[in-house]
C-alpha cells in the first residue's frame, strides 16, 4: 500500500498548494518541498527491499474488464528514475523559490510542477502499460501547463502549444503501440509483456508495435525528427527546463525503451530503428548547440544530443551498453540540471542568456563560475567527473558495434563526442573566461546561496561519482540495469582509469579536436551562418499552416451555412439506409388479420391528410399554416384515444395546446408573409425526396403492424405493473417506476431547453436584436378591445376549476389514465389562460413562484426520491407503496413514485412556464403600448371607462 | 380500408409533409416539418404496439387481451421532449431573426433583409 501512497503524494501536494494561494512564497514552497521530500524517503525506504528481491509490488482491480488495474511496481529500474524525479524536484522546488518573481503566481507554479512530478512518477512505478499510458498522457498536458507558465508571452504559448502537439501526438502512437503489444503479450500487466519478449518478437504485429511505440518514445525524448519542440519550449522558466528537459521528462521516453527492452530489443530492426536514430540526433544536437547563442538553445540542443546518445545505447541492444546507458542517464541528470541551473543564474545576474555578450564572469561570479566549469566538464566528458565514466563506455560500445562497416559508428560517434567538447568548453569559456564582451544590463554577481546551493549539490554528485564511481552508484547501475536487461547484468566494473583502451584513444582525440574547434570558432562559425538551413519553427507552422488551410476548405465546402443542405444530406442517407435494407432484405406484408376502419375513424382521416395538404399548401400564410397543424394535432389525439392510448390523447392534447400558443406568440415578431425562395424544380425535388421518405415510412409501419408482435418485453411490465408497482395504470407505473431513470433524464432534458430558451430570449433585448425589437411594428390590424371582460371572468371562474382538474388528474394517474406529465400541463394551460386573458403584466405581479426554482425544485424531488431508495438497500428508482386508510375518505394508496411524479409535474409546469413567459416577455418589450395597469379595458369597478 | 392502412398511410404522408416542409428555405416551415415529423415518429412508434381498440392498458387480474403499454410510455415522454425541441427550435428561430433581420437558412443572402443596425 505504500507504493499508493508514493504514487499519490505529489497530487495530494499540488492539491495541497494549489488549495493555498494566499500563502506566502515560502510557505508554499516549503508546502511543495516537505511533500516531495516525504516521497522521496518514501521511496528510498523500498531501497533495501528492491536490492533483496528485485522489485515490489501492489495492485488495486481497477476496471478488470478491460484488462486495466492500478498495479504498481518499482524495480531498481524505477527506483533509479524516481529518485531523480523526486531529488532533483526538491533542488528545483528550492531554486524556483528564489528564481521566480515575486509577481508570479508560485503557488500555481508548484501545483503544476506537483502534478508533473506525480504523473512523471506514476510513468515509473506503473506496473499496467494502460496505467502508465494515463500518466504519460498526464505528463504532456502538464507539461503543457508549465511551459506556457508565463501566459502572457507569445513564445511561451507557441513552445507549449508546439511541445503538446509532438508529444500529444507521440501519445497517440503511444497508445495504439501498447494496446497492440499488450494484446500480442495477452497482458496488459508489466511483468507478463516483460515475460513474453519471444512471443512479441515473433508475432507478425511486432514490426508496427515497435514503430508506434518508438514513435511515441521518439517524440518525448525529442528524438530526430521529432526534435525540434525541446528548443522552443525553453520560452518556459528555467526551473521548468531544467526539471522537464534535462532530469525528467524528456527521459521519459528513454525509460520507456529501457522498461520495454526485455520484449522489444534484440531484434535487427530495432537495432536499426533505435541505435540510428540515436546515433543520427546524437551528432545533428551537438553540431546545432555549437552554434547556438541563447545559453539554454545551447544546453537545449544538447540536451537532443545526450538524449540521442542514451537512445543509441539502449538501441545497441547489448546488455553492457544498457549499463553505460543507466550509469549515464544519473550523469546526465547530474549535469544537466545544474547546467540548467546555471545558465538561469547567469540570467538573472546579468538580464542576457546571449553567451555573444557575456564573458570573463569568473572573476565577477566566483561561485557560479566554479560550479558552471565542473559542470561543463562533466557534459564534455573531461576526467575526473562522471560524464567522463559513461562516455568512456559510450565510445567502448560504438568501438564494438557494426553498422554497415566496422568503423561508422565509432567515427559518428568520435563525432559527435568532438562536437559536444566542442559546445561544452565554448559554454565555459565565452561565459566565464577570457574578457567581458559588453556591458550587460545588471553588474553581474553571486546570487544567494538558494539559487546556488541546488546546483552546488548536483555538481558535488558528479564529481563524487566520478571519483568513487563503484563506491556511490555500484549497486543501483548494477541492479537498474539488471532490471532493463531482465537478467543479471555481466559484471562490471568502473573506475576512472581502465588502462590504454581503443575508447581512451577515441576520447583524447575527441578533447583536442573539441579544443581545436574552440580554437577556430569564428570562422567556423561564420561559415554555418552562411548555410541555408532549414528553420524548424518555420518548417513546422507551415505544416500547422497547411492543415489548417486544408480543414478550413473542407469544411466550409461541406459547411456552406445551408441548413437545407444539411438536413437533405440526412434525409437522403437515412432513406438510402432503408432502401438499401429494403432492396437486401425484400418487402413482404404480414399475413396478421387487420382491424376494420369505421366511418369516423375515415373522416379522421381524410381530415388529417387535408390539413397536411393544406399546411404544406398556406406555407405563405403563416397563421393559416398554424390552425391546420393544430388540426393535425387534435386528430393525432382523437387517434390515441379510439386506438387504446388515453395517457397518450391526454399528451398529445395539451401539448398541443401550448405548442400552439408558443408558436403564435413567435409568429407574432416573425415575418407573417415572407416570399417565395424556391424554384418550382426546387419544390419538385423536394416532394420527391419527402414522397420517398413518405413512401419508406409509411411502408415500414404497415409491414410491422401486419405482423404479429414477436415476444414483447411489455408482458414484463404488465404483470409487475399491479403487484410490483402497486399501480394499475401499467403506462404510468412504467413512467415512475420500470423506467424511471428514464423519465428522470426526460425532464432533466425538458429543464435544459427550458433554460436554454431563457438564456436566448434573456440576451435578446441587447445588441442589433434589441433594436430591432424597438423598431417593430405590428403589422396586424389590434382588436381594440386588449383584455375582454368576458373573457378575463371566466378564465378567472376558470383557474380554481382548471387547477382542481389538474389536481386530479395527478391523483388518479397511477391507477387511470393521467399523471405527472399531463397533470403539469393542464396545470400549465390554466395558468396561460390567465395570461392570455388578463395580460403580462397582471399576471405576472400575482405569479408568486418563480419558474427556475420550480425546475431545480421538480428535478431535486425526483432524484430524492430515486435516492431515497439506496437508504433502504434497493436499487436506484426503486419505488415503495402502500395501502392506508383513514375516517371519511376510506382506503387509498400512498407510493413514493407519486413523489417522484410529483418531481416531475413540478419540473414539467416550470420549464413551460419559463419558455412561454420569456417568449411573451420578449414580445411585450416590442409592443410598446401594450403594458396595462388594469386586467380588463371595460371594468364596472372603476369610475370612469378609459378613454380611447 | 382497415385502421392499420389508416395509419401507416398517416406516418407516411406526415413523414413526406415533414420532409419537403425541412427543406424549405426560411425558419418556421421547418419549425412545421420538425412539428410534422414528430407527429409522424411518434405514431409510428406508438404502431409498434399494434392496433387495439378499446382495450387500454389499465391492469385487471384475468385480463389478456389489452393494447401494449410500452410503447405508450415511451411515446409519453417523446410528446413531451418534442415540446421541448419544438419550443428551442422556435425561439432559436426568432432570436437569429432578430439578431441578423433575415430568417432565410438556406444560405443565401436575403433581398428584403431590414438592416436593423443602424
Amino acid at each position: 500500500m505504500s507504493l499508493f501512497l508514493l504514487s499519490l503524494l505529489p497530487f495530494l501536494g499540488a492539491v495541497l498548494v494549489g488549495s493555498m494561494p494566499r500563502a506566502g512564497r515560502t510557505t508554499q514552497a516549503m508546502a511543495a518541498g516537505i511533500i516531495t521530500g516525504a516521497a522521496l524517503l518514501l521511496l528510498l525506504a523500498h531501497a533495501p527491499a528492491i536490492f533483496a528481491a528485485g522489485t515490489v509490488s501492489a495492485t488495486l482491480e481497477w476496471i478488470p474488464g478491460l484488462g486495466l488495474s492500478a498495479s504498481l511496481f518499482l524495480d531498481a529500474l524505477g527506483l533509479l528514475f524516481g529518485g531523480l524525479i523526486l531529488g532533483i524536484g526538491l533542488l528545483v522546488i528550492i531554486y524556483a523559490r528564489f528564481y521566480l518573481d515575486p509577481s508570479d503566481p508560485m503557488g500555481r507554479f508548484y501545483a503544476c510542477l506537483l502534478v508533473f512530478q506525480g504523473a512523471m512518477l506514476g510513468i515509473a512505478l506503473s506496473g499496467n502499460v494502460l496505467l502508465l499510458l494515463i500518466f504519460w498522457e498526464l505528463t504532456s498536458l502538464s507539461s503543457f501547463l508549465l511551459i506556457g507558465f508565463w501566459r502572457d508571452r507569445a513564445e511561451a504559448r507557441q513552445g507549449a502549444r508546439m511541445a503538446l502537439a509532438v508529444t500529444g501526438g507521440g501519445g497517440l502512437a503511444l497508445i495504439a503501440g501498447l494496446l497492440l503489444l499488450g494484446r500480442i503479450a495477452g497482458t496488459y500487466e508489466l511483468a507478463g509483456i516483460l515475460r513474453s519478449g519471444a512471443l512479441i518478437q515473433a508475432s507478425p504485429f511486432y514490426p508496427l508495435a515497435l514503430v508506434l511505440i518508438l514513435i511515441g518514445c521518439f517524440t518525448k525524448s525529442a528524438q530526430f525528427p521529432f526534435h525540434f519542440w525541446l528548443p522552443h519550449a525553453m520560452a518556459a522558466p528555467t526551473p521548468v527546463s531544467t526539471y522537464l528537459h534535462s532530469a525528467t521528462m524528456v527521459k521519459a521516453g528513454v525509460f520507456l525503451l529501457a522498461r520495454l527492452w526485455p520484449a522489444l530489443a534484440g531484434t535487427q530492426l530495432w537495432f536499426y530503428l533505435v541505435a540510428t536514430t540515436g546515433l543520427v540526433t546524437m551528432l545533428l544536437g551537438a553540431l546545432i548547440a555549437l552554434f547556438k547563442h541563447d545559453l539554454k538553445a545551447i544546453l537545449a540542443y544538447s540536451t537532443v544530443s545526450q538524449l540521442g546518445l542514451l537512445t543509441m545505447l539502449f538501441g545497441f541492444g547489448t546488455p553492457m551498453a544498457a549499463v553505460a546507458g543507466v550509469l549515464h542517464i544519473l550523469n546526465h541528470a547530474l549535469f544537466k540540471a545544474a547546467l540548467f541551473m546555471n545558465a538561469g543564474i547567469v540570467d538573472h545576474a546579468t538580464g542576457t542568456r546571449d553567451a555573444r555578450l557575456l564573458g570573463g564572469l569568473a572573476t565577477l561570479m566566483p561561485i557560479t563560475a566554479t560550479l558552471g566549469l565542473l559542470a561543463c566538464a562533466s557534459m564534455a566528458g573531461l576526467p575526473p567527473l562522471g560524464g567522463f565514466l559513461s562516455k568512456e563506455m559510450m565510445l567502448e560500445q560504438a568501438a564494438r558495434t557494426t553498422l554497415g562497416t566496422q568503423w561508422l559508428v565509432p567515427l559518428l560517434a568520435t563525432i559527435a563526442a568532438t562536437l559536444s567538447v566542442a559546445y561544452s568548453l565554448r559554454y565555459a569559456v565565452h561565459i566565464y573566461l577570457g574578457r567581458r564582451r559588453s556591458e550587460t544590463a545588471l553588474a553581474p554577481h553571486d546570487p544567494p546561496p538558494g539559487l546556488w546551493g541546488p546546483p552546488a549539490l548536483l555538481v558535488g554528485g558528479a564529481i563524487a561519482l566520478g571519483l568513487f564511481p563503484m563506491l556511490i552508484a555500484g549497486d543501483l547501475v548494477q541492479a537498474a540495469a539488471g532490471a532493463v536487461i531482465g537478467a543479471p547484468p555481466p559484471a562490471f566494473a568502473i573506475s576512472l582509469w581502465h588502462g590504454f583502451t581503443p575508447a581512451l584513444g577515441l576520447s583524447v582525440m575527441a578533447v583536442i579536436a573539441g579544443a581545436l574547434i574552440l580554437a577556430g570558432y569564428a570562422p567556423i562559425l561564420r561559415r554555418w551562418d552562411g548555410l541555408p538551413l532549414p528553420v524548424a519553427q518555420s518548417l513546422f507552422d507551415a505544416g500547422v499552416a497547411i492543415l489548417v488551410t486544408v480543414s478550413d476548405r473542407i469544411t466550409r465546402a461541406i459547411h456552406n451555412g445551408s441548413l437545407q443542405r444539411y438536413l437533405g444530406v440526412l434525409f437522403v442517407v437515412a432513406i438510402a439506409a432503408g432502401a438499401a435494407g429494403l432492396a437486401t432484405g425484400g418487402f413482404a406484408a404480414g399475413q396478421r388479420p387487420t382491424l376494420p376502419a369505421s366511418p369516423v375513424a375515415i373522416i379522421g382521416w381524410l381530415t388529417l391528410i387535408a390539413a397536411t395538404v393544406a399546411v404544406i399548401r398556406a406555407q405563405r400564410q403563416r397563421y393559416f399554416a398554424l390552425i391546420y397543424i393544430s388540426v393535425i394535432g387534435l386528430i393525432v389525439s382523437l387517434g390515441f384515444i379510439y386506438l387504446s392510448a388515453p395517457d397518450l390523447a391526454l399528451t398529445q392534447i395539451s401539448v398541443e395546446i401550448v405548442t400552439i400558443l408558443l408558436l403564435l406568440l413567435a409568429l407574432n415578431l416573425l415575418p407573417k408573409h415572407p416570399s417565395r425562395l424556391s424554384c418550382t424544380a426546387l419544390r419538385l425535388r423536394d416532394g420527391a425526396l419527402g414522397a420517398a421518405g413518405g413512401c419508406g415510412a409509411g411502408f415500414l409501419a404497415w409491414a410491422v403492424m401486419t405482423r404479429p408482435p414477436n415476444d414483447p418485453i411489455s408482458a414484463h411490465h404488465w404483470a409487475n405493473s399491479y403487484s410490483g408497482g402497486g399501480g394499475t395504470n401499467v403506462v404510468n407505473v412504467t413512467l415512475v417506476d420500470f423506467r424511471a431513470f428514464d423519465t428522470f433524464g426526460e425532464i432533466i432534458v425538458l429543464g435544459i431547453a427550458a433554460l436554454a430558451i431563457f438564456a436566448l430570449l434573456q440576451t435578446a433585448t441587447r445588441g442589433a436584436s434589441g433594436r430591432r425589437l424597438l423598431q417593430w411594428m405590428p403589422d396586424l390590424v389590434r382588436s381594440p378591445e386588449h383584455h375582454p371582460m368576458m373573457f378575463v371572468v371566466a378564465t378567472r371562474l376558470l383557474l380554481p376549476l382548471a387547477l382542481l382538474v389538474g389536481v386530479y388528474i395527478f391523483l388518479r394517474g397511477h391507477n387511470l389514465p393521467g399523471g405527472g406529465f399531463i397533470a403539469g400541463l393542464v396545470v400549465s394551460i390554466a395558468i396561460l389562460m390567465q395570461y392570455i386573458a388578463s395580460g403580462f403584466d397582471w399576471t405576472d405581479h400575482r405569479r408568486q413562484v418563480d419558474e427556475h426554482a420550480m425546475i431545480a425544485c421538480g428535478v431535486l424531488i425526483a432524484v430524492a426520491t430515486g435516492l431515497g431508495a439506496l437508504l433502504f438497500g434497493k436499487p436506484l428508482f426503486t419505488s415503495a407503496f402502500g395501502y392506508f386508510s383513514l375516517p371519511l375518505i376510506g382506503t387509498f394508496e400512498l407510493a413514493t413514485a407519486m413523489a417522484f411524479d410529483v418531481g416531475v409535474g413540478v419540473t414539467v409546469i416550470g420549464a413551460v412556464m419559463l419558455a412561454l413567459a420569456e417568449l411573451s416577455h420578449v414580445a411585450q418589450r416590442a409592443e410598446k403600448d401594450a403594458r396595462t395597469e388594469h386586467a380588463m379595458d371595460v371594468d364596472p369597478g372603476r369610475s370612469r371607462v378609459p378613454a380611447r | 380500408m382497415s385502421l392499420e392502412f389508416l395509419v401507416a398511410s398517416t406516418v407516411g404522408v406526415l413523414t413526406a409533409a415533414g420532409i419537403y416542409l425541412c427543406l424549405r428555405g426560411r425558419t418556421f416551415p421547418v419549425v412545421l416539418g420538425l412539428a410534422m415529423l414528430s407527429y409522424a415518429i411518434n405514431v409510428f412508434l406508438f404502431a409498434m404496439g399494434r392496433l387495439v381498440v378499446d382495450r387500454p392498458p389499465l391492469y385487471a387480474k384475468g385480463l389478456v387481451d389489452h393494447a401494449d403499454p410500452l410503447p405508450q410510455a415511451l411515446v409519453l415522454t417523446a410528446i413531451v421532449i418534442s415540446f421541448g425541441m419544438t419550443a428551442l427550435v422556435v425561439v432559436l428561430s426568432l432570436r437569429t431573426y432578430l439578431e441578423t433581420g433575415t430568417d432565410q437558412v438556406d444560405g443565401l443572402v436575403d433581398d428584403q433583409r431590414d438592416e436593423g443596425e443602424a
